[in-house]
């Protein structure tokens, strides 16, 4: 029966566990009472405090702030280069390593100060399709429209 | 804790060898080390071996089958960038410790062309983050250590390029380089792109090699010397990353290092300013320029114009507190199993003026450094002196 289930179930699925589809695409972290933020929830016990049960979900916001980034011109077969990444921080204080689209990445490398602090939105979009014919979904930041 | 000397090294030179096999390779190295010390395998208590790539095959023992099979205790060490200092430092703590008067330790690494971006793991390749989620390779990763140096303090392309320069004119004069051609801040600046900042002069290549190191008491020193300069290891530091904010997604390759580095100082009792020779971790140009400061050779920020003024220069080439006269691993190599070893060779030969250094001995060096850092994560620092 499970594997009939599995084979009619062709929805999206999220690249981590960490990315969130509903109700809207959103990041989701875990907080521990010391303070300390992971953005991958499957954790044996923090690597902060060391404690094992105090952790709670953080749902992160969809708007940050680029850190540091790099232009990518050589990646692993397959992948579409230049493109960007970035360490985006967000006002929970975590940081996430995406790609950044909608920026030009030679432009990028001449003028690196208007990159950092630029301020980004959270995207989402297909980027593949599994052995079982879902969708797998990934996200991406874009400078902020608004 | 007793004193531990380094008796003997080895050393082949780094480059391509696809017909000698790994064990071959740490063969070379050994007996040469052996030689070196005046000494035999028979004399030999305990044998550390790094290796990466081969981490599941007993390199360490496969180097025995090559050059000796005494029966004595083979650990086989595998830490990333740091496992030949690791070994290394396994090797010093077994003599330090009083349970062994000999010890040797091993670096080897055999990594042909394969570069290290590699391919992923199993599992369905549609989950594969690489160049989805951004990107985590190693150029990106130290690539993003120098662009976070220049967000804090403006640092430019160029000061990483003229590291990648400098590196390249030191190693014209170690016959052990892999590479020992010079080039320009245009040809370094002008090269392909890898990962912003860093271009192609600016990564260190992929190559073969292999360097050993005999490891005495004091007691067998003044037996096995003959009176000749020894460098003893003033302080032997491993530390593995602290916690920080950022450290999941943006690697933390300072923090890592400066307590390393504190701990290094205090255990040798000694500061930056006593140390003649660094030779530390340029895996990237932009790794080099942040660890100037990690180590205490210049002021915090202050990297760009410690290169300016001709800082990580040699001395006969106008600079000071000279840094990777070697070449460094942009162009000596970085063979991973190798490369901590290998650094420590180096600042061996500059204390005691070794022949397989006259071309370019630091003057009047009475204490040097070799630090190496490996990410998922280990630093290794090793202060010695004569
Ligand atoms: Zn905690």
């Amino acid at each position: 029966m499970a594997e009939q289930a599995q084979a009619t179930d062709t929805g999206p699925r999220p690249i981590v566990p960490w990315l969130k589809l509903a109700p809207k695409p959103h990041l989701e972290a875990i907080k521990c009472a010391c303070g300390a933020i992971y953005i991958d929830p499957k954790r044996v016990a923090c690597s902060k405090c060391g404690e094992t049960d105090k952790f709670t979900p953080l749902p992160l916001s969809d708007k940050g702030k680029v850190y540091v980034f790099s232009v990518v011109h050589q990646s692993y077969p397959g992948i579409k280069t230049p493109f960007v990444t970035a360490i985006v921080d967000l006002p929970e204080g975590i940081s996430v390593r995406a790609t950044l689209t909608d920026v030009d990445p030679e432009q990028a490398q001449k003028e690196p100060n208007k990159i950092f602090n630029l301020p980004v939105e959270l995207v989402t979009g297909v980027a593949a399709k599994d052995r079982e014919g879902h969708d797998v979904v990934a996200f991406s930041y874009r400078p902020s429209k608004n | 804790m007793r004193n531990v000397y380094v008796l003997g090294t080895g050393m082949i030179k780094f480059g391509r060898y696809p017909d000698k096999t790994v064990p071959q390779l740490g063969g070379q190295a050994a007996i040469l080390a052996l030689r070196d010390a005046g000494i035999s395998i028979k004399d030999v208590g305990m044998f550390a071996c790094g290796n990466l790539q081969q981490s599941n095959a007993m390199v360490g023992q496969r180097i025995l089958q090559q050059i000796g099979q005494t029966g004595i205790p083979v650990i086989n060490v595998t830490n990333a960038c740091a496992t030949g200092s690791t070994a290394f430092r396994e090797a010093y703590m077994s003599v330090a410790s009083g349970m062994y008067d000999i010890a040797m330790a091993v670096g080897v690494e055999q990594m042909g062309k394969a570069g290290l971006l590699g391919g992923a793991g199993g599992g369905d390749p549609a989950y594969v983050t690489e160049g989805k989620l951004g990107s985590g390779t190693m150029p990106v990763v130290f690539g993003q250590a120098g662009i976070e140096h220049m967000r804090k303090y403006g640092t430019k392309l160029e000061h990483f390029a003229k590291i990648s320069v400098k590196s390249h004119k030191h190693a014209t004069k170690n016959p052990f380089s892999q590479y020992r051609n010079e080039v320009s801040l245009e040809d370094v600046m002008n090269a392909r792109m890898i990962a912003y900042p860093n271009t192609l002069y600016m990564c260190c290549p992929t190559g073969d090699g292999a360097a050993a190191a005999i490891l005495v008491s004091e007691d067998k020193l003044k037996q096995l010397a003959g009176g000749r300069k020894r460098a003893k290891v003033a302080a032997s530091v491993l530390t593995s990353d602290p916690w920080t904010d950022r450290d999941l997604t943006l690697p933390d390759v300072s923090t890592l290092t400066r307590r390393a580095s504190k701990q290094a100082y205090e255990t040798a009792g000694i500061g930056p300013k006593d140390i003649a020779l660094t030779e530390l971790h340029d895996c990237f140009a932009t790794a080099e320029l942040v660890h100037y400061e990690n180590l205490g050779l210049c002021g915090e920020g202050e990297a760009g114009k410690f290169i300016d003024s001709g800082g990580g220069m040699h001395p006969s080439l106008g600079g000071h507190d000279p840094v990777n006269v070697s070449g460094g691993l942009l162009s000596k190599g970085h063979p991973l199993g190798a490369t901590g070893v290998a650094n420590i060779c180096e600042v061996v030969w500059h204390l005691t003026q070794d022949d397989r250094a006259k071309d370019r001995l630091v003057p009047n060096a009475k204490a040097g450094q070799a630090h190496v850092i490996g990410l998922g994560s280990a630093c290794t620092i090793h202060v010695l002196t004569v």
